[in-house]
């Protein structure tokens, strides 16, 4: 059982391995991909089924025991991520294939998202933090690569944005881990968890905030995600698609596991709130300005970042568990959200809201695959959204933080707004109106069988996850009372 | 610690930040090659008083240096190596592509503000 730990590491950096051997036949390279990544997310499956009936798992690498050594550990919160996360990869990957637009045969597509896989899964076993470190800078490098893929005006801009942004946030990390080392003499989560509350109450402020702000900047937090919006829509859709669903979560997984373990508050914490409260409004608020669909979504993981790091604030069992959810349901509908205007621009060309019209009458599938997650998005019921939304109004209630509720309810409906902007710009319309009649005559030959039903198959997991809210939040409820107690990863790590 | 080592390090972070608050991209990317120096040093500091031997032999465990932080530094210095040189390549095709070292604005950012500006 196990095995499974360092299987979901090894696995896809072995993919990846065998990709670049396999550089310049497709086909090959295609299959080892799927492959691997299915493999992967049985792998995933496997490990979420013995968390949840047998407790966590944790595998001392090369056999050295705790503080000393390389320690993944798997809590169900981890696993939970690495299931939804598996699904992702795999499902963008399939996109890719099928979809002629995207880079799918530039020379390191293949192995790159692999790496990326690995750097993922890496980041949410991670037991110590150097460790986080390493898998933080795996994945990022692989989505440097991704990003800058092809080499044009536009992406080479905006990467470069991006590069730098991570770059000085992974130098400020290196300087976290080194006062943390210097103040504690460990890395080892479990063992700082055990350490760090025995330091001055100055010292343990500043090195929490100090994380906070490394994190923050890979979360995109408000007022740290200005590069966000500028950086994702220039690349090919399904790297941003991955990049939506899933790096900025890499973040907020570390915040949340960081703050939990490390730096825990005894009651709702104002900071993480009025941060949760700017950024929501901020994100939507900048989200309703664009008209370009790619960067519409790109402003609301922003916004949505926000609910996240809100069910964090409250630090209360119900608050986490929120949190949790939300973030599982907003990785699988941001994902498709994502996909969904890849097909529209694979089909017209554009993603630019005042060039688009009518594109319900021509492809229908293409809109109800848009609508169903947009919905989610902005906390319709009965979509996976709502929950989630419910869950952390009802929380905020009941602590009475009625401002950031109220925030909340607010950023819900401008988020509505906006869904129903690309809605109308996009699918409404007559089908002969202007914009719309520079479309070819057989559109629909241009959508590729893959791509179309890999972004069914999200759809219909997103839906999957609303209606099964009742068993994925009891999960995430378990998962957040696990973490509110840091003595259960001592015990779990240090007894090993 | 020694004086000197923190002075150095102080002046790393404050050069590599003031480099990467400059608009042109060559002093961007020595700007993150500084700051990461400072970072690979503060590492080293973190791991106590210089001037003591690496693990040769048997004695005491503070009559070594701590091998960890070194460790850890030279991981770091592999990670930054490897980015630095993908900035140099980045920088080189937008040199290559617009002539020019500056840092752009973004196309949309500048449409949406100019739209802005146009309401009034």
């Amino acid at each position: 059982m196990r095995i499974v730990l360092p299987l979901l590491l090894a696995l896809p950096l072995f993919g990846a391995a065998l990709s670049l051997i396999l550089h310049g036949r497709l086909r090959l390279q295609r299959t080892v991909g799927v492959v691997v990544l299915t493999a992967n997310l049985m792998a995933a499956i496997l490990l979420l089924v013995r968390v949840s009936g047998s407790g966590p798992a944790v595998v001392n690498v090369g056999g050295w025991p705790a503080p000393i050594g390389i320690t993944l550990v798997a809590d169900l919160f981890a696993a939970l991520m690495l299931v939804v996360a598996a699904i992702m990869v795999l499902g963008v990957l399939v996109y890719a294939i099928g979809s002629p637009v995207t880079q799918d045969q530039k020379m390191f597509f293949h192995p790159m998202f692999l790496v990326l896989a690995t750097g993922v899964s890496g980041s949410f076993l991670a037991g110590d933090l150097f460790n986080l470190f390493v898998a933080f800078e795996v994945m990022l490098s692989a989505s440097y690569v991704l990003l800058t893929l092809g080499g044009k005006a536009q992406q080479v801009r905006s990467g470069m944005t991006y590069v730098v942004i991570s770059l000085l946030a992974s130098t400020l990390f290196i300087t976290a881990v080194a006062l943390v080392y210097a103040a504690t003499g460990t890395v080892n989560l479990a063992d700082l968890a055990v350490r760090i509350p025995q330091l001055p109450a100055g010292v343990r402020t500043a090195l929490g905030l100090l994380f906070l702000v490394v994190f923050g900047i890979k979360a995109a937090i408000f007022p740290l995600f200005f590069w966000l919006p500028d950086s994702y829509p220039t690349s090919p859709t399904p790297v941003t698609a991955i990049f939506a669903g899933l790096l900025t979560k890499v973040g907020v997984y570390a915040i949340i596991r960081s703050q939990t373990l490390l730096f825990p508050s005894d009651g709702p914490s104002t900071l993480l709130l009025s941060i949760a409260g700017a950024t929501m409004l901020v994100g939507v608020l900048g989200a309703i300005a664009q008209d370009e669909i790619k960067r519409i979504l790109s402003f609301h993981i922003v916004s949505q970042i926000g609910y996240m790091i809100l069910g964090l604030g409250f630090f209360t069992v119900a608050g986490i568990a929120g949190a949790i959810f939300y973030i599982l349901h907003h990785i699988v509908v941001k994902t498709t959200l994502f996909l969904v205007d890849g097909l529209i621009e694979s089909v017209t060309g554009t993603g630019a809201l005042h060039r688009l019209g009518g594109l319900v009458h021509h492809l229908p599938l293409v809109a109800a695959f848009f609508m169903l997650p947009a919905l989610s998005l902005a906390g319709l019921p009965p979509f996976s959204g709502f929950v989630a939304k419910l869950a952390l109004v009802q929380e905020g209630m009941a602590l009475q933080r009625y401002v950031v509720v109220g925030v909340s309810l607010l950023v819900s409906l401008l988020t509505l707004f906006s869904m129903t902007k690309i809605w109308a710009g996009a699918f409404w319309g007559a089908p002969d109106e202007e914009p719309a009649s520079d479309l070819p005559p057989q559109i629909q030959s241009r959508i590729s069988r893959s791509a179309l039903w890999s972004t069914g198959a999200l759809v219909v997991v997103s839906l999957a996850i609303a209606l099964t809210a009742g068993e994925v939040y009891e999960l995430s409820s378990r998962a957040a009372a696990w973490m509110i107690d840091p003595a259960h990863y001592i015990d779990l790590v240090l007894s090993e | 610690m020694n004086l000197l080592l923190v002075t150095v390090i102080g002046g790393l972070y404050a050069i590599g930040t003031y480099l990467l608050l400059q608009r042109s991209l060559t002093r961007i990317i020595l700007g993150l090659a500084v700051m990461g120096h400072g970072a690979n040093l503060l590492l080293l500091a973190a791991g106590g008083p210089a001037g003591r031997p690496p693990i040769v032999g048997t004695g005491t465990a503070e009559s070594f240096a701590d091998p960890l932080p070194q460790a850890l530094a030279l991981t770091a210095i592999v990670i930054t190596f490897g980015v630095t040189s993908l900035l140099l390549a980045l920088a080189y095709r937008s040199w290559r592509l617009r002539h020019d070292d500056e840092v752009e604005d973004d196309v949309e950012d500048r449409r949406i503000a100019r739209a802005g500006a146009g309401d009034e």
